[in-house]
This record gives structure tokens, C-alpha cells and sequence, in this order.
């Protein structure tokens, strides 16, 4: 009996895990096309527009259909602090009078317009936007669920100490280990463990945000690890903790190079090697999200560009092959970037250096 | 453009939130887990070598046992190869000396017979020669009754001794 329900169970899963990938390709479509509907059949169709419009970040997180939730807006001006709900600025175009200025969404972004709906550009210089955006609301969501599960992971192992993992433990264990062994251990060496605890949250907080970002309903469907702003800041976090942790030999390595008159060619290539190596990192995460998820888009886009649903027969499977394709870069950008810090990491505190000069 | 141009608020709000969760993880979750995983690797490791040791400490044993064994067998082997040896030289030995004795017997009873015949032979002997003596007087006697018959024979006798 028991054993039964186990086997159904399993067998649920299954189909669970088909259906969320057969929704990963089915959902953009809806999605699509009840956004493009209420603009009018005149209007032509821009898959350009409308990609862009889903990278970009926005004020408000799409539920379902037409319905949105209002995201909180708070704007740091000249005169003081503004908050407000996005609600106010919807539809967009719809101008809002603010305690100092009245705003105005343009490509969902706030700009300082006066009633007719005219952009202030010398009073918008004056506002910055800290609104708590759907990428922030959604890097919230993530990190409280990070913070979910892996506090519970840490109880687990609090109340059953030395037992073999359990449950979710099970799930996460193998891949703090993969950080561990497979990813710190070999590159940064024995001091691995002061790094652990920002490797192992680089990690997941890319590989969440990663698999949230491509599931295309309500909770996911964001774009946060193929925002620039998000790797920048990623990428600074690894410049410092890489140039503050740095020994004598990397400094040497870079102010002293061997042989003495190569040092009007070394020191301003090593200069420039400090910076662009975050660069790389900044860049490489952001291209290969956005990337999918233009793909991706561009794919359930070509419904549309055709007219007929019998183009879905092409574009489904081949999005729902994309989406594959998404999980693999999923786990490997974060792993690649994971592997890439500690790597730096393991460049700037090595002891014995290879161009060490005697 | 649009697309690569970081926005200040949300690297302003990515920063703390990062900061956060890292200081939130890190002290409430990495760390307790990988202490955890690590005294967990540390006393499956102490097992597993308590355990190697524990086998060599069982080989050893076996070994020793063995050792013990094989020695046990041997000096069984060569205890009962020199309790053979010991009974075959009693066996030998004690045929031996009863041979010895039998022919010293059987000798003895050579002499005693060689001994109690030389005994008879001498009596019987003495008993003859009695015998004959009286026989021989009787005859003698008888013979030497008259005259005549004295003469002839001393006649006789004197011719054998011409003769001779």
C-alpha cells in the first residue's frame, strides 16, 4: 500500500516536471497575446518592442492576463524623498501628480512630465529612481526563499548531527559539496574556507534567479541575472574581495614585472587586467541570460510574425528545446561564474607565484 | 543602449540585498552547514579507519591463530612421529631382548640337557661298567672255576702278546 502510493507519487513527478516544461513553452504565448490584443489589430506587430519591453525591468510585476501588481515607487529628488504605488502611472503614459514634480512612465521608465504629458528633461536629471522594481521585488522573493531553504537545511543538520542528509538536505548537499570540492578546493586552495560562504551565495543566488527567471508565470518570468545593474554589481563585490584579499605576490606581479623594461607595457595591461576580468564576468552572465531569453521570445514571436497559429507546430518544440537548453546554461552560468571568482581569488593569494622575481 | 546601462536604483537595491543575504547565509546557513558536513566527513572517516583497524587487528589475529595452529600441528605432527618412532624401537627392542632371552634360554637349556645327558651318560656309563665288571667277574668266575681253561687262556694271551 505503501509502497504503491510512493510509485504514484514518482510517477506524478514526472508528468509534473513534463508539464512545467511544456508550460515553459506554452505560457509566452498567452502572455503574448493578450498583451498585444487590447493595443489594437491596426497596430503592427514589433517582436522588437515587445523582447525588449520583457528584458527590461519594470514598475509593476504581470500576473495574470491583464491583471498586475502594483510595485512600490520611490523616487530620490532634489526636493526630497517620493513614494508612491506604480498603480498611479497605469496605463502607462498616465501622468501622476507627485508631492514635488508629476511623473510619467515612457518605456517603463519614470520620467518628470508636466500635466499635458510633456517630458521635464531638466527636472528628470533631478530624480533618481530607487523603486522597489520587479527585479527587486523578485531578487526579494528569491532571497527569502534562499533564506527558506537553506535555513531549514542548517536546522536539519542541527537536529539529526552526523546522520546522513534527509529531505531537502539531499537536494542542496551535493551541490554545497560540488561548490566545495569542485569549484573552491582546487582553485583558491587551503584557505577555501573564508570564501565558502560568498562562493556558495554567488552560486545560488545565480542559479535561482537563473531557473526563476524562465519559468514564465506569475512568481518567475523576470529577468534579474540578465540585468547589467545585477552583474555590475555582482562583479564589483568580486573586484573588491579579490583586490582586498590580494597578497604580495599579485601586487608584485602587476607593479613589478620580470623583465624591468617590459614595465611600461606590463603594468598598464596588468592595470587593465584587474578590471577586466569582473568585466568579463559582468558581461558574460548578462549576455548569456538575456540571450535566452531573447531567443526564447523571438521563437513564440514567430507565431505572430506569421499570423497563423500553425507556425506554434515549429516554434513550441523548438522553444520548449531553447528552455532545455536554458536549464544547462542556468546551472552552468552560475557554476562558470562561481568557478571564475574563486579561480581570481585563487590568483591574488597564492603564495608561490610563477614570475616571481629573485 | 538602453539594455547595457546599469539603472542606480537597482544596483542600489541589488548591493543591500546581496549584502544582506550573504551576511544572513553565511552566518546562519553556510557556516553551521559546513560545519556540520565537515564533522560529518571527519567521523565517518575516523570510522572508516577504526574500521581498517579493526580488520588488521582481525587479519592479525587470524594470522596469528593460523600461526598457532599450523605450530599446534606440527608439534602434534611431531610428537606422534616420535611416539611412532619411540614404539617401533620398544617394539624392536623388546623383540630384541626376547629373542636374546629365548636363545639364552633355549642356550641354557642346551647346557642343562648337554649337562644332565653327560649326568645319564656317566651313570649309565658307571652302571655298565658296574654291570660289565660283574658280569664280566661273574663270567670270570664262572670261567676260571677249573684249571685247564686258566692255562689256555693265559696260553692264549701269551700269544697274543707275540704276536704283538
Amino acid at each position: 500500500m505503501i509502497n504503491g502510493s510512493i510509485l504514484k507519487t514518482k510517477i506524478f513527478n514526472i508528468t509534473l516536471i513534463c508539464a512545467f516544461f511544456l508550460a515553459l513553452g506554452a505560457f509566452p504565448t498567452k502572455a503574448l497575446s493578450q498583451e498585444n490584443k487590447p493595443e489594437g489589430g491596426e497596430k503592427k506587430f514589433n517582436p522588437q518592442e515587445i523582447i525588449m519591453e520583457h528584458i527590461a525591468d519594470k514598475h509593476e510585476w504581470h500576473m495574470y492576463g491583464k491583471s498586475y501588481l502594483p510595485l512600490p515607487i520611490i523616487l530620490y529628488t532634489d526636493k526630497g524623498l517620493e513614494t508612491f504605488s506604480s498603480a498611479h502611472l497605469q496605463p502607462q503614459g498616465t501622468v501622476y501628480a507627485g508631492k514635488y514634480y508629476s511623473y510619467m512612465l515612457v518605456n517603463n521608465k519614470i520620467k518628470v512630465a508636466d500635466t499635458n504629458g510633456k517630458i521635464d528633461e531638466v527636472n528628470n536629471k533631478k530624480v533618481l529612481d530607487f523603486s522597489i522594481t520587479q527585479n527587486v521585488a523578485s531578487m526579494w522573493m528569491t532571497g527569502i526563499i534562499l533564506i527558506l531553504v537553506f535555513f531549514s537545511m542548517s536546522s536539519a543538520y542541527r537536529k539529526r548531527p552526523g546522520k546522513g542528509p534527509k529531505g531537502i538536505q539531499s537536494w542542496m548537499e551535493p551541490l554545497v559539496l560540488f561548490i566545495r570540492d569542485d569549484v573552491a578546493l582546487p582553485n583558491i586552495g587551503v584557505k577555501y574556507k573564508a570564501y565558502m560562504p560568498l562562493l556558495l551565495t554567488i552560486f545560488f543566488f545565480i542559479l535561482i534567479n537563473n531557473i526563476f527567471g524562465m519559468i514564465p508565470v506569475f512568481p518567475g518570468a523576470f529577468n534579474l541575472t540578465g540585468n547589467i545593474a545585477v552583474t555590475l554589481v555582482l562583479s564589483v563585490i568580486v573586484l573588491l574581495v579579490v583586490n582586498l584579499k590580494a597578497n604580495k605576490y599579485y601586487w608584485k606581479h602587476i607593479f613589478v614585472p620580470n623583465p624591468w623594461w617590459l614595465f611600461p607595457i606590463m603594468i598598464p595591461v596588468e592595470i587593465v587586467s584587474i578590471f577586466s576580468k569582473p568585466i568579463a564576468l559582468m558581461i558574460r552572465l548578462f549576455a548569456n541570460i538575456t540571450a535566452g531569453h531573447i531567443i526564447v521570445l523571438s521563437l513564440i514571436s514567430l507565431i505572430y510574425i506569421f499570423g497563423t497559429q500553425w507556425a506554434a507546430v515549429v516554434s513550441v518544440p523548438f522553444t520548449v528545446f531553447i528552455d532545455c537548453i536554458e536549464v544547462l546554461v542556468a546551472f552552468l552560468q552560475a557554476y562558470i561564474f562561481t568557478m571564475l571568482t574563486s579561480l581570481f581569488i585563487g590568483m591574488a593569494i597564492q603564495e608561490h607565484h610563477d614570475h616571481e622575481v629573485i | 543602449m538602453e539594455l547595457v546601462t546599469p539603472e542606480v536604483g537597482l544596483v542600489f537595491w541589488t548591493l543591500i540585498s546581496f549584502l544582506i543575504l550573504l551576511f544572513l547565509l553565511g552566518k546562519f546557513a553556510w557556516k553551521p552547514i559546513l560545519a556540520a558536513i565537515n564533522e560529518r566527513e571527519q567521523s565517518i572517516e575516523t570510522a572508516l579507519s577504526r574500521a581498517e583497524a579493526v580488520k588488521e587487528e582481525m587479519a592479525r589475529l587470524t594470522g596469528e591463530n593460523e600461526a598457532l595452529l599450523k605450530s599446534a600441528r606440527a608439534e602434534r605432527d611431531a610428537i606422534l612421529s616420535e611416539a611412532t618412532k619411540v614404539k617401533n624401537q620398544i617394539i624392536s627392542d623388546a623383540k630384541d631382548a626376547a629373542q636374546k632371552e629365548g636363545s639364552r634360554q633355549i642356550e641354557l637349556a642346551r647346557i642343562e640337557i648337554n649337562n644332565r645327558k653327560a649326568i645319564a651318560m656317566a651313570d649309565v656309563k658307571n652302571q655298565v661298567a658296574s654291570l660289565s665288571l660283574e658280569i664280566a667277574e661273574k663270567v670270570l668266575r664262572k670261567q676260571f672255576e677249573d684249571q685247564k681253561k686258566q692255562d689256555e687262556l693265559v696260553k692264549d694271551l701269551l700269544r697274543d702278546v707275540k704276536l704283538s
